[in-house]
């Protein structure tokens, strides 16, 4: 292999990891806060045709990405009225809010199909990005370090500072958060805020920078992947950048290896690699916990009420 | 079923286009009495128009093989204007929930039903049974009946033209392929692609990745890439979205667009595509149906037909492209050549058709093995 | 203020008022929604709402949507209540027909009453054993079983398409990815001749009921409630959870499995790539909507049924798109869910201090 295929394997998994990334980091936030939102798919195509419709209207990138995150938060804060303020089950109301995402979009991305817009392009001048070996590094847009720059603030933010401490103790045990005088329902209706910022943001990137185009159900089933990281990651934002990464690279590996001529696996069984893999390495990681409780918030998709 | 429930339907298909309820009940005695006697029909579709259904496996809004086919329906009520209504049900999955759908358009009194994609087969195939008196059309398969016809277009045509541009305009004679599933349909695209490129340039090698889904835009976007990574400067695709094209144009080789013309996504790297266009094809046979002189048959358009057409060339393409590609066109339709002709080897060395011999319909219809050249 | 207080005992006459609440809000909402978009928003919300149960004609198509989803949902509610997430249905449901099918296959050519239940087994068999891998991995080091569960759903997917593509492709086929049409003695029977309803309909209903005898009246439902509501003390009480996870996850996969094999044996009558349609996820919007009660689930998958049915009518007659469908469809589990809060909660106004006095 040359150097320029690997190159170009590396950047193709860095930027097919990124809206993933984006996506598991806020529902990381949100589970951190012990509430489960499996409505990322949804809020992913929210955010997808607002933030491709806004583009389409202003001509500007920037008012794409701003209105894909507020639609998705809007379309989160309807999760967060029924499972936070009303109590209810939140498996049922993330599947139904995929289910609500999935026609809104299409309802509001009719006048957008068919068109498209000018790409994201890279965030640093062509002598670096379009270098060709100095691209690896520098040949991404600006979402690509921002993710990852995302994922060590998000870090930060859980482990070292003291609303983080907050997030993660209302996950933990939301009754003693709330004996001590903390607002449950605020933190987790924030965390729930920032989830659906960030899941608009990703299918934005969907839409303005990997395919920039709206089509219905554009995400195909991302969300879905985002929501299996954030337990593969066993919620820690670290491995979630390297299981974003390990993602990227069986379903880039999938397709080089079929690019290159692989005809010894027929296509069924290496299109079930990603998953397999997914499977495997969760039960590596599993095994060398060995015993110990699964690391996830205790009150993860229990309700809470003050009473 | 009883009269009653088809005079219900019929007035629900007519409510929302009423204003006032007795315009309604006037012309629903007509229609009415359409659905349950077909010879009637005839002499009232004056007053009544003629409820045509489609029926579609992906949203309208895919912006691909469903949408061609929604292009035809629109284009299909606006050349009869009044005379018909046409219905249309989308994204129905393949199975038992097709079958309720044909069923029901069929009950609500449509008198054509264009059932638009291979899975709505069996299905399509038990409700002509049990509706003898409503005209059945199935796009892409093969059980025919009185009251059922099928219909297709021969795609590897189009394929054929756009492998002779490919052949002249590649420079690495390599071609990337970003196929769905191995199905016949998709493979003989793939051979008529591959040997009309091998005939300008016989070395000319074809790289397919199966991407094992019809839709996926980052998926299919990504297939594009490994493939050019790979050293292929011309992408063709039998997937669904505009994905493909939009990574060729990013990474400034060439590709063709899929379904329709998708020019607008890719405007340097989209030479052409193949467009299907099912319009004439819905025009006629419902023509043929108000008249009364409908019957099941077999179809199989292409280039002459206009069934499947080539979009208008990209200014990037050689003159040399624009004379092979507007010849074999001209040759397809005249029939003075076949895509598929010997002396053709598969990709193993085997010989398959000997000199001068001509794919049948049968044999594309059930081709599983790939021409020499394919990497598959 | 407007504040929430809950009830010691969930309020039995909200319980039952609660749905027609949701659904009339429902209602009144797509109304809304639908006359803003344009459509003719009564005729819409007639047409997906009210038509299929006015129409005796679509209550057939009813029961035969329904009945996967019941079987189904079924399984998972029983899992659900010990807090074992099988989100992985899908995928079991997948399997059930492939195991099936393989047993369609096996016996060609062969006639006999024995076939059609040997199939069915099968199914149940097959479902069974795609969920025992999440069971392993969960006792045995404590993998997530919901993660698990869902990959495999996309693993069964290709399973299913190598197989009718590759080794059981019809040879009779064109070469088109489908297996051989069942013969006779594969193929569910009708429960009466010429209905288009078949026998997993009231198969479905019946174990819907055992399930419930089984999660009210027996020590194994007492056992997987305790062990979902107070693992603590289910494990004082002797029961083991590792036991309820092993029982819940099979009796849901089997489950499954055999709605899979039911639909392939039944509406399908072949295995063909398109058999995978999202029955395993619905069922979960069912099991909840049905409050993980076997009979609730039936009364959840009918009210599903009711709009996928009704979706389709809306489309011809109202020109509704389906995506507009979807979001009515969306709106009813969103009113559902939200108004289920009337039987748990009481609703005040004014401030909490003195409000739990009498409590």
């Amino acid at each position: 292999m040359s150097t320029t295929i690997v190159i170009s394997i590396i950047m193709t998994i860095l930027i097919a990891a990124t809206p993933i990334l984006l996506a598991s980091l806020g529902e990381l936030v949100v589970e951190k806060s012990g509430v489960l939102n499996l409505g990322v798919e949804g809020m992913m195509l929210c955010g997808a045709v607002c933030g491709f419709g806004a583009t389409v209207a202003t001509g500007s990138l920037l008012a794409g990405f701003l209105a894909a995150m507020a639609a998705g938060v809007a379309t989160a804060m309807i999760f967060a009225f029924l499972t936070l303020t009303l109590s209810a089950n939140q498996v049922a109301t993330g599947l139904a809010l995929t289910i609500f995402g999935v026609g809104v979009s299409s309802l509001i991305g009719k006048p957008f199909v068919g068109r498209t817009v000018g790409r994201l392009e890279p965030l640093l001048p062509a002598a670096l990005s379009d270098h060709p070996v100095l691209r690896v590094v520098f040949g991404y847009d600006i979402l690509v370090y921002g993710a990852i720059a995302l994922t060590a603030a998000t870090a930060w933010f859980l482990t070292s500072t003291r609303p983080g401490l907050i997030l993660r103790a209302v996950g933990e045990s939301d009754s003693s958060a709330h004996a001590i005088g903390y607002p449950v329902i605020a933190i987790r209706a924030a965390a729930v805020a920032f989830g659906g910022a960030m899941a608009g943001l990703a299918g934005a990137y969907f839409s303005l920078a990997l395919t920039p185009m709206w089509a219905d159900r554009l995400t195909a089933g991302r969300g879905w992947i985002a929501l299996a990281l954030v337990v593969f990651a066993s919620w820690k934002p670290g491995r979630l950048l390297l299981g974003a990464w390990l993602f990227g690279a069986v379903a880039t590996f999938e397709l080089q290896a079929k690019a290159m001529g692989a005809t010894w696996l027929a296509p069924e069984f290496l299109a079930m690699l990603p998953y397999l893999a997914t499977v495997v390495v969760l039960t590596l990681i599993s095994m060398r916990r060995a015993g110990a409780e699964g690391s996830a918030p205790a009150c993860l998709g229990k309700p809470f009420a003050t009473a | 079923m009883s009269r009653k429930t088809v005079r219900n339907r019929v007035t629900d298909l007519k409510g929302n286009k009423m204003t006032r309820m007795i315009d309604r009940r006037t012309i629903l005695a007509g229609a009415a009495a359409g659905a349950a006697l077909p010879l009637a029909a005839r002499d009232a579709h004056a007053q009544a128009p003629m409820n045509v259904g489609f029926v579609y496996v992906g949203p309208i809004g895919d912006h691909g093989y469903t949408y061609t086919h929604d292009q035809g329906r629109l284009a299909l009520q606006k050349a009869l204007g009044d005379k018909i209504k046409t219905n249309f049900v989308e994204n129905v999955a393949e199975g038992p929930d097709s079958e309720r759908v044909i069923r029901q358009l069929a009950q609500a009194g449509n008198k054509l039903i264009f059932a638009t994609s291979f899975g709505f087969m069996q299905p399509t195939a038990k409700v002509a049974k049990q509706f003898p008196n409503t005209y059945f059309e199935h796009a892409t398969g093969y059980m025919r009946d009185k009251n059922l016809a099928t219909y297709n277009a021969r795609f590897y045509e189009g394929r054929a033209v756009i492998g002779t541009i490919a052949g002249l305009m590649s420079k690495s004679g390599k071609a990337g392929y970003v196929a769905s599933f191995p199905i016949p349909e998709v493979v003989m695209g793939i051979n008529a692609f591959t040997l009309a490129a091998r005939k300008i340039n016989p070395n000319f090698e074809t790289k397919v990745i199966w991407a094992s889904t019809w839709y996926d835009p980052a998926k299919e976007a990504d297939a594009a890439k490994a493939l050019i990574d790979q050293g292929c400067d011309m992408i063709t695709q039998h997937t669904d979205s505009a994905a493909p094209l939009q990574a060729a144009e990013q990474r400034g080789v060439f590709a063709f667009g899929q379904a329709s013309d998708m020019k607008n996504f890719a405007p340097k790297a989209h030479l052409t595509a193949i467009v299907d266009d099912w319009s004439q094809y819905y025009i006629d046979r419902t023509k043929l149906a108000l008249d009364g002189k409908w019957v099941t048959g077999d179809v199989w358009g292409g280039l002459k037909e206009g069934m499947v057409k080539l979009a208008p060339y990209n200014d990037a393409m050689t003159p040399q492209a624009r004379a092979a590609a507007d010849k074999i066109q001209a040759d397809i339709i005249s029939g003075a050549v076949h895509p598929i002709t010997g002396p053709v080897k598969d990709n193993k060395g085997a010989e398959r058709l000997k000199a001068g011999e001509k794919a049948t319909d049968e044999a594309l219809n059930k081709m599983d093995w790939y021409v020499e050249g394919v990497q598959a | 203020m407007l504040r929430l207080e809950p009830r010691r005992e969930p309020s039995a006459v909200m319980r039952a008022l609660s749905p027609a609440l949701a659904v009339l809000l429902t209602l009144i909402a797509g109304f809304i929604a639908f006359t803003l978009m344009g459509y003719n928003g009564a005729l819409a919300i007639e047409q997906i709402a009210l038509a299929p149960l006015l129409d005796p004609v679509r209550w057939p198509d009813l029961l035969i949507k329904a009945a996967p989803l019941i079987l189904i949902a079924t399984g998972l509610s029983i899992g659900f209540r010990a807090n074992v997430w099988n989100i992985g249905a899908e995928g079991q449901y997948i399997l059930g027909a492939i195991f099936a099918t393989g047993a369609a296959l096996a016996t060609w050519e062969m006639s006999g009453r024995w076939i059609l239940p040997l199939m069915l087994v099968a199914g149940a068999a097959g479902g069974a054993a795609w969920a025992a891998i999440p069971a392993f991995l969960r006792v045995r080091w404590k993998v997530s079983e919901i993660l698990v569960s869902l990959m495999l759903t996309y693993v069964s997917i290709q399973l299913l398409y190598y197989l009718v593509r590759g080794p059981w492709k019809d040879p009779q086929g064109f070469n088109f990815p489908q297996t051989r049409m069942f013969s006779d003695s594969q193929t569910l029977p009708a429960i009466i001749e010429g209905s288009l309803v078949h026998l997993g309909v009231p198969i479905a209903i019946a174990v819907a009921i055992i399930a419930w005898i089984l999660m009210s009246r027996s020590l194994f439902g007492y056992s997987v409630r305790l062990v979902g509501m107070a693992p603590q003390a289910a494990r004082h009480a002797g029961f083991s959870e590792n036991r309820t996870i092993w029982a819940t996850l099979l009796i849901s996969g089997a489950l499954a499995g055999f709605a899979g094999a039911l639909e392939a044996a039944g509406p399908f009558g072949q295995l063909v790539p398109q058999f995978p349609a999202n029955y395993g996820f619905t069922a979960i919007i069912v099991a909840f909507l049905g409050r993980l009660d076997p009979l609730g689930v039936i009364a959840g998958a009918l009210l599903l049924a009711v709009t996928y049915v009704g979706g389709e009518l809306a489309q011809t007659s109202a020109g509704l798109p389906q995506a507009a469908a979807g979001v009515f469809q969306a709106m009813l589990l969103f009113f559902l869910l939200a108004v289920d809060v009337l039987a748990r909660y009481r609703i005040r106004v004014g401030g909490p201090a003195h409000a739990r006095a009498g409590a």
